[in-house]
């Protein structure tokens, strides 16, 4: 059973522990810094919290006492030489003949490290990150030190090794909105799930790119986006260019793989091999941002229905949670607990967890909300957070 | 030797620079980041990115003039010179 809850919030940590009577917070952590991820390693109750400063460059904070003392970790750092391909940004003064001709290059440097995973009990000490733009990057010593995963960096989808010389092959990987906040357009890898029967096969998100999988520790990449269709290239079939908001797998059935995808919600029952869309845009599923599986059955799972891509807010002006118990054939609304007026939240893509019958979900409109029964009833925690990056369970 | 002043801001991160003058042996602006990354382990990755660059928020200034050369730190603090690092402020 889940005793805390780590809210990573524009303002800080905040941690929720569950008393006997409530879920109580505590006094807020990191005070004033934005805290894009925050998150408890569950082999040992390590906390983790991801500083996005804006001046000061991205680092990484780790609490062992349960969170009353932090430590700043080691920066993570792309090492010397970490090249990639700039894409640019589609806006009004976009020049299109310009990406179409002589590939420009950019050093890199750590923007966001935007999302943080644990490998299991048989690897203690090892730790993943994924960053804008679009480094995953590998701790084997408990986040002391992290060196870039250089076979991925070095993809074919993204223009090959250029670490030693020119593309010798065409970027794929595009950049996400999220890259605005640092005046960039550039990639970002914001999921990683590491297969609880086989560390070595790993599946990464990257947008908008999509999904690659590991079937070697890392050594070797390929995409796993077979059956994922877009709506923003003239190929919506396309290997590259996918935009997955999040992606989650079912703890005891991991080949079942969920997606909330830019362009719809996706399912996969093979591992990724396929991908089906499973939308319901009646049911109010189809765009949205975070994804949750149960732990123990992959066809269940829990979005947050958002209005459209054009239109980031509430459906209707209310919220709810929906709720598949079928690998998506059907969808049940819930609503009972949480606001039916005047709602325009969004719930941003690592702000949904699940732990057993509990769910919660942050908004960026700073309200949290619980659920103690499967997604069915809702209680408020606060209504006057800050604007909530993401919430999980520790 | 010149002297370091820095926002008050970063007091949080290295409380070692508080309430003290810097001086630190003239040089190049790399050399004195450098410089100030003895007095205070750390301080660097705060500053630059890990291509040694200016992080974009960050503002340098010897006397009263911009560093201009924010890629390889190569503008020079005079003996008598004060190096001023600030933040931009932004945001709400």
């Amino acid at each position: 059973m889940a005793n805390m809850i780590l809210l990573g919030t524009r303002k800080g940590t905040l941690l929720f522990d569950r008393t006997h009577s409530a879920w109580r917070p505590r006094a807020i952590l990191h005070e004033g810094i934005p805290v894009c991820y925050a998150a408890s390693d569950p082999r040992d109750g390590t906390l983790w919290a991801s500083l996005d400063h804006g001046h000061w460059g991205p680092k990484l904070s780790r609490s062992s006492d349960g969170g009353r003392s932090w430590k700043e970790m080691a920066s993570v750092k792309y090492p010397q030489g970490a090249r990639y391909i700039v894409k640019y940004l589609p806006t009004p003064d976009f020049d299109p003949a310009s990406p179409a001709g002589q590939p420009e290059y950019r050093d890199a440097t750590v923007f966001k490290i935007w999302t943080l995973a644990f490998a299991g009990a048989d690897q203690p000490g090892r730790m993943y990150a994924g960053t804008i733009p679009g480094g995953l990057f590998v701790s084997d010593d408990g986040g002391e030190s992290w060196e870039l995963n250089r076979p991925l960096w070095n993809h074919a989808s993204r223009g090959g090794d250029l670490f030693g010389g020119d593309a010798t092959s065409e970027n794929h990987w595009q950049g996400t909105p999220a890259s605005i906040d640092y005046g960039v357009f550039e990639p970002g890898i914001h999921s990683i799930i590491v297969d609880p029967r086989n560390p070595d096969h790993i599946h990464v998100a990257a947008s908008s790119a999509g999904v690659i999988e590991t079937n070697d520790g890392g050594r070797t990449w390929k995409g796993c986006n077979n059956g994922m269709l877009m709506d923003y290239l003239p190929n919506p079939a396309a290997e590259w260019g996918h935009d997955p908001h999040c992606i989650t797998g079912c703890r005891k059935q991991p080949d079942h793989l969920w997606q909330q995808n830019h362009c719809g919600v996706f399912y996969s029952e093979d591992g990724a091999q396929t991908w089906k869309k499973v939308s319901m845009p009646d049911a109010g599923v189809h765009f949205g941002f975070p994804i949750a599986v149960d732990e123990h059955d992959g066809r269940t799972a829990w979005v947050v229905p958002a209005r459209a891509d054009s239109e980031r807010m509430a459906l209707g002006g209310a919220l709810s949670v929906v709720r598949t118990t079928d690998g998506g054939n059907s969808w049940q609304s819930f609503r009972d607990g949480l606001p039916q007026k005047h709602a325009y939240d969004i719930v941003l893509r690592h702000a949904l967890d699940v732990a057993g019958e509990c769910l919660c979900f942050g908004s960026t409109t700073g309200n949290v909300y619980l659920s103690e029964d499967r997604g069915e009833t809702w209680l408020c925690l606060g209504n006057n957070f800050p604007p909530v990056y993401s919430v999980r369970f520790g | 030797m010149p002297t370091v002043k820095v926002t008050q801001n970063l007091y949080r991160f290295f409380p070692v620079l508080k309430d003290r003058t810097i001086t630190v042996p003239p040089g190049s602006v790399a050399e004195i980041l450098q410089a100030m990354n003895e007095i205070a382990p750390g301080f660097t990755d705060y500053i630059l990115d890990e291509q040694g660059a200016l992080r974009r928020h960050v503002n340098l200034c010897i006397n009263d003039y911009t560093v201009i050369d924010r890629d390889r730190l190569s503008d020079v603090v005079p003996d008598d010179g004060t190096l001023f690092i600030f933040q931009a402020l932004s945001g709400g």
